[in-house]
Protein backbone atom coordinates (compact mmCIF):
# COMPACT_ATOMS: atom_id res chain seq x y z
CA UNK A 1 0.00 0.00 0.00
CA UNK A 2 2.90 2.31 0.66
CA UNK A 3 3.66 2.42 -3.04
CA UNK A 4 0.14 3.70 -3.80
CA UNK A 5 0.63 6.41 -1.18
CA UNK A 6 3.82 7.51 -2.85
CA UNK A 7 2.20 7.72 -6.27
CA UNK A 8 -0.02 10.63 -5.24
CA UNK A 9 0.93 14.00 -6.71
CA UNK A 10 0.94 16.85 -4.20
CA UNK A 11 1.15 20.57 -4.74
CA UNK A 12 4.67 21.46 -3.68
CA UNK A 13 7.65 23.74 -4.13
CA UNK A 14 11.30 22.78 -4.14
CA UNK A 15 13.51 25.41 -2.58
CA UNK A 16 17.11 25.18 -3.65
CA UNK A 17 18.46 26.68 -0.43
CA UNK A 18 20.15 24.45 2.12
CA UNK A 19 18.48 23.78 5.46
CA UNK A 20 20.83 23.28 8.42
CA UNK A 21 19.35 20.78 10.87
CA UNK A 22 19.60 20.56 14.67
CA UNK A 23 21.47 17.28 14.23
CA UNK A 24 24.31 19.13 12.52
CA UNK A 25 23.46 17.65 9.13
CA UNK A 26 22.29 19.79 6.24
CA UNK A 27 19.55 19.21 3.69
CA UNK A 28 20.89 20.66 0.44
CA UNK A 29 17.39 21.49 -0.86
CA UNK A 30 13.89 21.12 0.54
CA UNK A 31 10.63 20.15 -1.11
CA UNK A 32 7.58 21.34 0.79
CA UNK A 33 4.06 20.24 -0.11
CA UNK A 34 1.32 22.59 1.00
CA UNK A 35 -2.27 23.69 0.52
CA UNK A 36 -3.61 27.22 0.83
CA UNK A 37 -7.10 28.67 1.15
CA UNK A 38 -8.51 32.18 0.95
CA UNK A 39 -6.95 35.25 -0.63
CA UNK A 40 -3.77 36.88 0.58
CA UNK A 41 -4.28 40.60 1.26
CA UNK A 42 -2.31 43.11 -0.77
CA UNK A 43 -0.18 43.90 2.28
CA UNK A 44 0.18 40.16 3.04
CA UNK A 45 -0.92 40.67 6.63
CA UNK A 46 -3.71 38.09 6.86
CA UNK A 47 -1.75 34.85 6.59
CA UNK A 48 -2.51 32.09 9.09
CA UNK A 49 -0.23 29.06 9.23
CA UNK A 50 -1.86 25.85 10.42
CA UNK A 51 0.55 23.22 11.72
CA UNK A 52 -0.64 19.64 11.55
CA UNK A 53 -0.27 16.85 14.09
CA UNK A 54 1.89 13.71 13.89
CA UNK A 55 -0.17 11.81 11.34
CA UNK A 56 -1.87 14.85 9.85
CA UNK A 57 -1.09 16.45 6.53
CA UNK A 58 -1.56 19.59 4.48
CA UNK A 59 -5.10 18.61 3.49
CA UNK A 60 -6.59 20.55 6.39
CA UNK A 61 -9.77 21.53 4.56
CA UNK A 62 -9.52 19.50 1.35
CA UNK A 63 -10.48 15.90 0.71
CA UNK A 64 -7.60 13.53 1.43
CA UNK A 65 -6.15 12.27 -1.86
CA UNK A 66 -5.58 8.72 -0.55
CA UNK A 67 -8.72 8.16 1.52
CA UNK A 68 -11.17 10.60 -0.08
CA UNK A 69 -12.24 11.70 3.40
CA UNK A 70 -12.82 15.38 4.23
CA UNK A 71 -9.86 17.40 5.51
CA UNK A 72 -8.81 16.74 9.11
CA UNK A 73 -9.96 20.19 10.28
CA UNK A 74 -12.65 20.88 7.67
CA UNK A 75 -15.02 21.75 10.50
CA UNK A 76 -12.65 24.54 11.64
CA UNK A 77 -11.29 25.96 8.37
CA UNK A 78 -13.41 27.42 5.60
CA UNK A 79 -15.62 30.35 4.62
CA UNK A 80 -17.42 31.66 7.70
CA UNK A 81 -15.81 28.99 9.91
CA UNK A 82 -13.75 29.77 13.04
CA UNK A 83 -10.61 30.04 10.88
CA UNK A 84 -12.43 32.06 8.26
CA UNK A 85 -10.99 31.73 4.76
CA UNK A 86 -13.10 34.71 3.67
CA UNK A 87 -10.85 36.72 5.92
CA UNK A 88 -7.58 34.83 6.24
CA UNK A 89 -5.12 33.34 3.81
CA UNK A 90 -4.67 29.92 5.39
CA UNK A 91 -1.55 27.90 4.65
CA UNK A 92 -0.99 24.32 5.77
CA UNK A 93 2.28 22.64 4.87
CA UNK A 94 3.18 18.99 5.21
CA UNK A 95 5.96 18.75 7.83
CA UNK A 96 9.55 17.87 7.10
CA UNK A 97 10.06 14.12 7.44
CA UNK A 98 6.51 13.27 6.47
CA UNK A 99 5.17 11.31 3.54
CA UNK A 100 2.72 13.60 1.75
CA UNK A 101 5.07 15.31 -0.65
CA UNK A 102 7.51 17.09 1.68
CA UNK A 103 11.15 15.96 1.95
CA UNK A 104 11.29 12.85 4.08
CA UNK A 105 12.63 9.30 4.20
CA UNK A 106 10.75 8.38 1.02
CA UNK A 107 12.43 11.22 -0.92
CA UNK A 108 14.99 10.18 -3.50
CA UNK A 109 18.69 10.40 -2.86
CA UNK A 110 20.02 13.19 -5.11
CA UNK A 111 22.93 10.99 -6.26
CA UNK A 112 21.23 7.65 -6.87
CA UNK A 113 17.55 8.49 -7.21
CA UNK A 114 16.71 5.66 -4.78
CA UNK A 115 14.56 6.45 -1.72
CA UNK A 116 16.70 7.67 1.18
CA UNK A 117 15.04 5.51 3.82
CA UNK A 118 17.04 5.67 7.03
CA UNK A 119 19.71 7.74 5.28
CA UNK A 120 17.35 10.70 5.68
CA UNK A 121 18.73 12.74 8.60
CA UNK A 122 16.92 12.75 11.94
CA UNK A 123 14.90 15.95 12.20
CA UNK A 124 13.40 18.00 15.03
CA UNK A 125 10.31 20.14 15.56
CA UNK A 126 12.53 23.23 15.16
CA UNK A 127 13.76 21.86 11.81
CA UNK A 128 10.13 21.51 10.68
CA UNK A 129 9.52 25.12 11.66
CA UNK A 130 12.61 26.34 9.81
CA UNK A 131 11.35 24.56 6.69
CA UNK A 132 7.96 26.28 7.09
CA UNK A 133 9.74 29.63 7.40
CA UNK A 134 11.57 28.88 4.14
CA UNK A 135 8.20 28.23 2.50
CA UNK A 136 6.85 31.56 3.78
CA UNK A 137 9.96 33.34 2.51
CA UNK A 138 9.35 31.71 -0.85
CA UNK A 139 5.74 32.94 -0.76
CA UNK A 140 6.87 36.44 0.21
CA UNK A 141 5.09 36.37 3.57
CA UNK A 142 7.29 37.98 6.20
CA UNK A 143 4.86 38.02 9.11
CA UNK A 144 1.95 35.79 10.11
CA UNK A 145 -1.29 36.92 11.66
CA UNK A 146 -1.28 33.65 13.56
CA UNK A 147 0.27 30.23 13.88
CA UNK A 148 -2.30 27.62 14.88
CA UNK A 149 -1.74 24.02 15.85
CA UNK A 150 -3.02 21.12 17.91
CA UNK A 151 -0.88 18.38 19.48
CA UNK A 152 2.41 18.26 17.50
CA UNK A 153 1.05 21.27 15.59
CA UNK A 154 0.94 23.11 18.91
CA UNK A 155 4.58 22.20 19.50
CA UNK A 156 5.41 23.79 16.15
CA UNK A 157 3.40 26.90 17.08
CA UNK A 158 5.40 27.17 20.33
CA UNK A 159 8.64 26.61 18.42
CA UNK A 160 7.59 29.36 15.99
CA UNK A 161 7.15 31.78 18.89
CA UNK A 162 10.52 30.79 20.29
CA UNK A 163 12.40 30.86 16.97
CA UNK A 164 10.69 33.65 15.01
CA UNK A 165 8.89 35.83 17.58
CA UNK A 166 9.03 38.84 15.23
CA UNK A 167 7.33 36.94 12.45
CA UNK A 168 4.01 36.30 14.17
CA UNK A 169 1.31 38.33 15.91
CA UNK A 170 -0.33 35.43 17.71
CA UNK A 171 0.01 31.75 18.48
CA UNK A 172 -2.83 29.34 19.17
CA UNK A 173 -1.70 26.16 20.89
CA UNK A 174 -4.27 23.40 21.44
CA UNK A 175 -3.86 20.17 23.41
CA UNK A 176 -0.10 20.42 23.33
CA UNK A 177 3.05 20.75 25.44
CA UNK A 178 6.46 22.39 25.44
CA UNK A 179 8.21 19.04 25.89
CA UNK A 180 7.67 15.37 25.45
CA UNK A 181 7.38 13.60 28.78
CA UNK A 182 8.96 10.25 29.60
CA UNK A 183 5.53 8.66 29.22
CA UNK A 184 5.06 10.28 25.78
CA UNK A 185 8.47 8.99 24.68
CA UNK A 186 7.67 5.53 26.05
CA UNK A 187 4.51 5.20 23.97
CA UNK A 188 6.35 6.34 20.86
CA UNK A 189 9.10 3.81 21.48
CA UNK A 190 6.50 1.01 21.52
CA UNK A 191 5.33 2.16 18.09
CA UNK A 192 8.82 2.43 16.66
CA UNK A 193 9.81 -0.98 17.96
CA UNK A 194 6.66 -2.49 16.42
CA UNK A 195 7.66 -1.08 13.03
CA UNK A 196 11.30 -2.06 13.26
CA UNK A 197 10.43 -5.56 14.48
CA UNK A 198 8.31 -6.15 11.38
CA UNK A 199 10.45 -8.30 9.01
CA UNK A 200 8.95 -6.36 6.11
CA UNK A 201 10.58 -3.17 7.39
CA UNK A 202 13.94 -4.32 5.92
CA UNK A 203 15.97 -1.66 7.73
CA UNK A 204 13.78 0.99 6.15
CA UNK A 205 14.57 0.01 2.54
CA UNK A 206 11.17 -1.45 1.72
CA UNK A 207 10.12 1.13 -0.88
CA UNK A 208 11.28 -0.82 -3.91
CA UNK A 209 10.12 -4.18 -2.60
CA UNK A 210 6.64 -5.66 -2.73
CA UNK A 211 6.58 -5.74 1.05
CA UNK A 212 6.04 -2.87 3.52
CA UNK A 213 5.89 -3.06 7.33
CA UNK A 214 2.14 -2.59 7.44
CA UNK A 215 1.71 -4.93 10.45
CA UNK A 216 4.24 -3.02 12.50
CA UNK A 217 2.81 0.34 11.46
CA UNK A 218 -0.72 -0.83 12.26
CA UNK A 219 0.37 -1.92 15.75
CA UNK A 220 2.15 1.41 16.27
CA UNK A 221 -1.07 3.19 15.32
CA UNK A 222 -3.15 0.98 17.63
CA UNK A 223 -0.94 1.78 20.62
CA UNK A 224 -0.91 5.49 19.80
CA UNK A 225 -4.63 5.57 19.13
CA UNK A 226 -5.33 4.45 22.70
CA UNK A 227 -3.41 7.48 23.95
CA UNK A 228 -5.57 9.79 21.84
CA UNK A 229 -8.80 8.64 23.51
CA UNK A 230 -10.07 8.67 27.06
CA UNK A 231 -11.40 5.92 29.32
CA UNK A 232 -14.68 7.82 29.38
CA UNK A 233 -14.84 8.01 25.58
CA UNK A 234 -13.87 4.36 25.08
CA UNK A 235 -16.38 3.16 27.67
CA UNK A 236 -19.11 5.23 26.13
CA UNK A 237 -18.33 3.99 22.64
CA UNK A 238 -17.54 0.32 23.31
CA UNK A 239 -17.66 -0.61 26.98
CA UNK A 240 -17.03 -4.36 27.22
CA UNK A 241 -19.47 -5.13 24.41
CA UNK A 242 -18.69 -8.10 22.18
CA UNK A 243 -18.22 -7.76 18.42
CA UNK A 244 -20.65 -9.66 16.16
CA UNK A 245 -21.06 -12.51 18.64
CA UNK A 246 -23.05 -13.35 21.77
CA UNK A 247 -20.45 -15.28 23.70
CA UNK A 248 -16.72 -15.08 24.20
CA UNK A 249 -14.72 -17.24 21.80
CA UNK A 250 -12.10 -18.26 24.34
CA UNK A 251 -9.58 -17.57 21.61
CA UNK A 252 -7.73 -14.57 20.26
CA UNK A 253 -10.17 -13.26 17.70
CA UNK A 254 -11.40 -9.72 18.17
CA UNK A 255 -14.11 -10.64 20.69
CA UNK A 256 -14.52 -7.11 21.99
CA UNK A 257 -15.74 -4.20 19.91
CA UNK A 258 -12.81 -2.12 21.10
CA UNK A 259 -10.37 -4.70 19.69
CA UNK A 260 -12.10 -4.72 16.36
CA UNK A 261 -12.12 -0.94 16.28
CA UNK A 262 -8.39 -0.69 17.02
CA UNK A 263 -7.52 -3.30 14.41
CA UNK A 264 -9.51 -1.37 11.84
CA UNK A 265 -7.91 1.95 12.84
CA UNK A 266 -4.44 0.41 12.67
CA UNK A 267 -4.95 -1.15 9.28
CA UNK A 268 -6.68 1.86 7.71
CA UNK A 269 -3.75 4.02 8.84
CA UNK A 270 -1.32 2.04 6.68
CA UNK A 271 -3.20 3.22 3.56
CA UNK A 272 -2.35 6.83 4.26
CA UNK A 273 0.94 6.83 6.12
CA UNK A 274 4.50 5.68 5.65
CA UNK A 275 6.24 3.64 8.36
CA UNK A 276 9.58 5.41 8.05
CA UNK A 277 7.89 8.82 8.25
CA UNK A 278 6.26 7.59 11.48
CA UNK A 279 9.70 6.75 12.87
CA UNK A 280 11.16 10.15 11.97
CA UNK A 281 8.28 12.28 13.17
CA UNK A 282 7.83 10.46 16.48
CA UNK A 283 11.58 10.89 17.05
CA UNK A 284 11.28 14.63 16.36
CA UNK A 285 8.50 14.86 18.96
CA UNK A 286 10.52 12.90 21.53
CA UNK A 287 13.46 15.28 21.16
CA UNK A 288 11.16 18.27 21.67
CA UNK A 289 11.89 20.27 24.82
CA UNK A 290 11.68 24.05 24.41
CA UNK A 291 13.35 24.67 27.77
CA UNK A 292 16.39 22.53 26.93
CA UNK A 293 18.50 25.23 25.20
CA UNK A 294 17.72 27.63 28.10
CA UNK A 295 19.16 25.68 31.03
CA UNK A 296 15.79 24.05 31.61
CA UNK A 297 14.03 27.40 32.05
CA UNK A 298 11.02 27.41 29.75
CA UNK A 299 10.64 31.18 30.18
CA UNK A 300 13.98 31.54 28.40
CA UNK A 301 12.38 30.21 25.21
CA UNK A 302 9.83 33.03 25.26
CA UNK A 303 12.17 35.85 26.29
CA UNK A 304 11.73 37.58 22.91
CA UNK A 305 8.07 36.63 22.44
CA UNK A 306 6.58 39.27 24.77
CA UNK A 307 4.63 40.84 21.93
CA UNK A 308 3.10 37.59 20.69
CA UNK A 309 -0.47 36.98 21.85
CA UNK A 310 -0.77 33.40 23.02
CA UNK A 311 -3.90 31.33 23.43
CA UNK A 312 -3.56 27.87 24.95
CA UNK A 313 -6.32 25.30 25.27
CA UNK A 314 -6.24 21.94 27.01
CA UNK A 315 -8.92 19.30 27.47
CA UNK A 316 -9.83 17.79 30.81
CA UNK A 317 -9.81 14.20 29.47
CA UNK A 318 -6.48 14.52 27.60
CA UNK A 319 -3.92 12.41 29.46
CA UNK A 320 -1.37 12.46 26.63
CA UNK A 321 -0.75 16.22 26.90
CA UNK A 322 -2.52 17.01 30.16
CA UNK A 323 -3.57 20.44 31.39
CA UNK A 324 -0.51 20.62 33.66
CA UNK A 325 1.73 20.83 30.57
CA UNK A 326 -0.28 23.76 29.17
CA UNK A 327 -0.15 25.45 32.58
CA UNK A 328 3.62 25.13 32.56
CA UNK A 329 3.70 27.06 29.31
CA UNK A 330 1.26 29.67 30.61
CA UNK A 331 3.39 30.21 33.73
CA UNK A 332 6.48 30.71 31.58
CA UNK A 333 4.60 33.18 29.37
CA UNK A 334 3.31 35.11 32.38
CA UNK A 335 6.78 35.31 33.83
CA UNK A 336 7.99 37.13 30.70
CA UNK A 337 4.88 39.32 30.57
CA UNK A 338 3.46 37.92 27.32
CA UNK A 339 -0.27 38.27 26.76
CA UNK A 340 -1.44 34.73 27.38
CA UNK A 341 -4.87 33.22 27.45
CA UNK A 342 -5.52 29.74 28.73
CA UNK A 343 -8.54 27.57 29.34
CA UNK A 344 -9.12 23.92 30.09
CA UNK A 345 -12.18 22.83 28.15
CA UNK A 346 -14.37 19.95 29.20
CA UNK A 347 -14.81 17.33 26.47
CA UNK A 348 -15.21 13.55 26.64
CA UNK A 349 -12.96 12.63 23.71
CA UNK A 350 -9.50 12.75 25.30
CA UNK A 351 -6.58 14.15 23.31
CA UNK A 352 -8.55 13.83 20.06
CA UNK A 353 -10.98 16.49 21.32
CA UNK A 354 -9.13 19.14 19.31
CA UNK A 355 -10.25 17.41 16.10
CA UNK A 356 -13.82 16.74 17.18
CA UNK A 357 -17.00 18.67 17.78
CA UNK A 358 -16.32 20.91 20.79
CA UNK A 359 -18.32 24.13 20.19
CA UNK A 360 -16.43 26.04 22.91
CA UNK A 361 -13.21 25.43 20.96
CA UNK A 362 -14.75 26.98 17.84
CA UNK A 363 -15.67 30.13 19.79
CA UNK A 364 -12.21 30.32 21.30
CA UNK A 365 -10.40 29.91 17.99
CA UNK A 366 -12.56 32.54 16.30
CA UNK A 367 -12.07 34.92 19.24
CA UNK A 368 -8.32 34.37 19.44
CA UNK A 369 -7.89 34.99 15.71
CA UNK A 370 -10.33 37.88 15.46
CA UNK A 371 -8.67 40.00 18.08
CA UNK A 372 -5.92 42.34 17.11
CA UNK A 373 -7.65 43.33 13.89
CA UNK B 1 -24.82 47.23 28.20
CA UNK B 2 -24.04 49.33 31.22
CA UNK B 3 -21.22 48.18 33.46
CA UNK B 4 -22.00 47.06 36.98
CA UNK B 5 -21.69 50.20 39.14
CA UNK B 6 -18.53 49.12 40.98
CA UNK B 7 -16.89 48.17 37.67
CA UNK B 8 -17.90 51.51 36.13
CA UNK B 9 -16.15 53.32 38.98
CA UNK B 10 -13.01 51.22 38.53
CA UNK B 11 -13.05 51.57 34.72
CA UNK B 12 -13.26 55.32 35.19
CA UNK B 13 -10.45 55.48 37.74
CA UNK B 14 -7.84 53.39 35.84
CA UNK B 15 -5.50 55.64 33.79
CA UNK B 16 -5.73 54.95 30.08
CA UNK B 17 -2.20 53.76 29.36
CA UNK B 18 -1.77 51.43 32.33
CA UNK B 19 -1.24 47.68 32.51
CA UNK B 20 -3.95 45.94 34.51
CA UNK B 21 -4.71 42.45 35.82
CA UNK B 22 -8.39 41.85 36.49
CA UNK B 23 -8.54 39.02 39.02
CA UNK B 24 -11.85 37.21 38.80
CA UNK B 25 -12.61 38.95 35.52
CA UNK B 26 -15.76 36.93 34.75
CA UNK B 27 -16.64 37.10 31.06
CA UNK B 28 -14.29 40.05 30.55
CA UNK B 29 -16.88 42.82 30.82
CA UNK B 30 -14.58 45.24 32.66
CA UNK B 31 -11.62 44.29 30.44
CA UNK B 32 -13.60 45.23 27.33
CA UNK B 33 -14.34 48.64 28.84
CA UNK B 34 -10.71 49.11 29.86
CA UNK B 35 -9.40 48.09 26.43
CA UNK B 36 -11.80 50.62 24.95
CA UNK B 37 -9.84 53.36 26.70
CA UNK B 38 -6.42 52.00 25.76
CA UNK B 39 -5.62 50.00 28.89
CA UNK B 40 -3.51 46.84 28.46
CA UNK B 41 -5.81 44.52 30.40
CA UNK B 42 -5.23 40.87 31.28
CA UNK B 43 -7.57 38.62 33.23
CA UNK B 44 -7.56 35.71 35.64
CA UNK B 45 -10.78 33.76 36.06
CA UNK B 46 -11.64 30.43 37.66
CA UNK B 47 -14.74 29.45 35.69
CA UNK B 48 -13.90 27.91 32.27
CA UNK B 49 -17.19 29.03 30.69
CA UNK B 50 -16.39 32.62 31.66
CA UNK B 51 -12.82 32.28 30.41
CA UNK B 52 -14.07 30.91 27.09
CA UNK B 53 -16.53 33.79 26.75
CA UNK B 54 -13.82 36.36 27.52
CA UNK B 55 -11.33 34.87 25.05
CA UNK B 56 -14.10 34.73 22.44
CA UNK B 57 -14.46 38.48 23.05
CA UNK B 58 -10.79 38.87 22.19
CA UNK B 59 -9.53 39.30 25.75
CA UNK B 60 -6.37 37.76 27.23
CA UNK B 61 -7.62 35.64 30.10
CA UNK B 62 -6.00 32.76 31.94
CA UNK B 63 -8.09 30.17 33.73
CA UNK B 64 -6.83 30.07 37.28
CA UNK B 65 -7.53 30.40 40.96
CA UNK B 66 -6.77 33.66 42.79
CA UNK B 67 -5.81 31.60 45.86
CA UNK B 68 -2.99 29.86 44.07
CA UNK B 69 -2.19 31.21 40.64
CA UNK B 70 -1.37 34.86 41.39
CA UNK B 71 2.03 33.50 42.40
CA UNK B 72 2.80 32.87 38.71
CA UNK B 73 2.96 36.58 37.95
CA UNK B 74 6.28 38.36 38.49
CA UNK B 75 6.66 41.33 40.86
CA UNK B 76 5.40 44.61 39.39
CA UNK B 77 4.02 42.90 36.29
CA UNK B 78 1.14 45.41 36.29
CA UNK B 79 0.33 48.99 37.26
CA UNK B 80 -2.99 48.00 38.82
CA UNK B 81 -4.52 44.78 40.08
CA UNK B 82 -8.29 44.57 40.32
CA UNK B 83 -10.23 42.26 42.61
CA UNK B 84 -13.93 42.94 42.31
CA UNK B 85 -16.46 41.02 44.43
CA UNK B 86 -14.03 38.17 44.88
CA UNK B 87 -12.16 38.94 48.13
CA UNK B 88 -14.88 37.39 50.29
CA UNK B 89 -14.65 34.12 48.33
CA UNK B 90 -10.89 33.60 48.67
CA UNK B 91 -9.36 31.20 51.16
CA UNK B 92 -7.01 33.76 52.69
CA UNK B 93 -8.05 37.30 51.74
CA UNK B 94 -5.04 38.73 53.60
CA UNK B 95 -2.62 36.75 51.44
CA UNK B 96 -4.52 37.62 48.27
CA UNK B 97 -4.17 41.33 49.14
CA UNK B 98 -0.42 40.78 49.64
CA UNK B 99 -0.20 39.13 46.21
CA UNK B 100 -2.18 41.92 44.53
CA UNK B 101 0.25 44.51 45.89
CA UNK B 102 3.23 42.35 44.93
CA UNK B 103 2.27 42.13 41.25
CA UNK B 104 1.14 45.79 41.10
CA UNK B 105 1.89 48.87 43.22
CA UNK B 106 -1.83 49.70 43.39
CA UNK B 107 -4.97 47.60 43.62
CA UNK B 108 -8.72 48.11 43.46
CA UNK B 109 -10.57 45.83 45.85
CA UNK B 110 -14.36 45.84 45.88
CA UNK B 111 -16.56 43.74 48.17
CA UNK B 112 -20.06 43.62 49.64
CA UNK B 113 -20.22 45.15 53.11
CA UNK B 114 -21.55 42.59 55.58
CA UNK B 115 -22.20 45.36 58.10
CA UNK B 116 -24.88 46.99 55.98
CA UNK B 117 -27.90 47.84 58.13
CA UNK B 118 -30.18 45.32 56.42
CA UNK B 119 -27.78 42.51 57.20
CA UNK B 120 -27.37 43.74 60.77
CA UNK B 121 -31.15 43.84 61.19
CA UNK B 122 -31.63 40.44 59.63
CA UNK B 123 -29.14 38.94 62.05
CA UNK B 124 -30.39 40.92 65.04
CA UNK B 125 -34.11 40.24 64.53
CA UNK B 126 -34.17 37.07 62.48
CA UNK B 127 -31.13 35.40 63.98
CA UNK B 128 -30.30 34.04 60.55
CA UNK B 129 -27.60 34.66 57.98
CA UNK B 130 -29.21 37.08 55.56
CA UNK B 131 -29.93 36.42 51.89
CA UNK B 132 -29.88 39.78 50.12
CA UNK B 133 -29.71 41.23 46.63
CA UNK B 134 -25.91 41.30 46.61
CA UNK B 135 -25.59 38.11 48.66
CA UNK B 136 -28.34 36.01 47.17
CA UNK B 137 -27.19 32.55 48.29
CA UNK B 138 -28.01 30.61 51.48
CA UNK B 139 -25.25 30.18 54.06
CA UNK B 140 -24.58 26.52 53.21
CA UNK B 141 -23.93 27.06 49.52
CA UNK B 142 -22.53 30.57 49.45
CA UNK B 143 -19.12 31.10 47.84
CA UNK B 144 -18.68 33.99 50.30
CA UNK B 145 -16.66 32.26 53.00
CA UNK B 146 -15.18 35.37 54.64
CA UNK B 147 -17.82 37.85 55.68
CA UNK B 148 -15.94 41.13 55.57
CA UNK B 149 -17.14 44.60 56.54
CA UNK B 150 -15.84 48.03 55.57
CA UNK B 151 -14.35 48.38 59.06
CA UNK B 152 -12.76 44.93 58.91
CA UNK B 153 -11.04 45.76 55.65
CA UNK B 154 -9.80 49.08 57.00
CA UNK B 155 -8.35 47.22 59.98
CA UNK B 156 -6.65 44.69 57.72
CA UNK B 157 -4.91 47.24 55.50
CA UNK B 158 -3.95 49.36 58.55
CA UNK B 159 -2.38 46.32 60.22
CA UNK B 160 -0.44 45.58 57.04
CA UNK B 161 0.71 49.18 56.62
CA UNK B 162 -1.11 49.44 53.30
CA UNK B 163 -2.18 52.90 52.21
CA UNK B 164 -5.79 53.63 51.26
CA UNK B 165 -5.73 56.12 48.42
CA UNK B 166 -9.45 56.31 47.80
CA UNK B 167 -12.69 54.68 48.85
CA UNK B 168 -16.07 54.63 47.11
CA UNK B 169 -19.22 53.46 48.85
CA UNK B 170 -22.28 52.26 47.00
CA UNK B 171 -25.83 51.91 48.21
CA UNK B 172 -28.44 50.55 45.82
CA UNK B 173 -26.02 51.07 42.92
CA UNK B 174 -25.71 54.78 43.80
CA UNK B 175 -22.71 56.47 45.40
CA UNK B 176 -23.20 56.73 49.15
CA UNK B 177 -21.57 59.29 51.39
CA UNK B 178 -18.64 58.26 53.53
CA UNK B 179 -20.56 59.31 56.62
CA UNK B 180 -21.77 56.22 58.43
CA UNK B 181 -20.64 54.14 55.45
CA UNK B 182 -20.15 51.18 57.76
CA UNK B 183 -23.95 51.05 58.18
CA UNK B 184 -25.12 52.43 54.92
CA UNK B 185 -22.77 51.10 52.22
CA UNK B 186 -23.94 47.91 50.54
CA UNK B 187 -20.71 47.76 48.66
CA UNK B 188 -17.25 49.32 48.97
CA UNK B 189 -14.41 49.88 46.52
CA UNK B 190 -10.96 50.53 47.93
CA UNK B 191 -8.00 51.80 45.96
CA UNK B 192 -5.02 50.64 47.99
CA UNK B 193 -1.28 51.00 47.46
CA UNK B 194 1.92 49.65 48.99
Amino acid sequence: MASLLHDIQHHSVTIAASLPLDSGQVLPAVTIAYQSYGALDADKSNAVLICHALTGDQYVASDHPATGKPGWWARMVGPGKPIDTDRFHVICANVLGSCMGTSGPASPDAATGAPLGMAFPVITIADMVRAQAMLLDHLGISRLHAVVGGSMGGMQALAWAATYPDRLASALVIASAARHSAQNIAFHEVGRQAIMADPDWQDGQYYGSARAPTKGLAIARMAAHITYLSEEGLTEKFGRRLQARDIKSFGFDADFQVESYLRHQGLAFTDRFDANAYLYITRAMDYFDLADPHDGRLAGAFANAKDVRFTLVSFDTDWLYPTSESRRVVQALQSVGAAASFVELSAPFGHDSFLLDVPALDRLVAGALGSGF
Amino acid sequence: MALRPDLAIIADAVPSTSRVLDVGCGDGELMVALRGKGVDARGLEIDPANVTAAIARGQSVVQGDANRDLADYPDDAFDYAILSQTLQTTERPDRVVDELLRIAPRAFVSFPNFAHWRIRLALLWGGRMPVTRLLPVAWYETPNIHHVTVSDFRDLVRAKGIAVERVWHLSGDKPASDAAASWRAEHAIFLISR
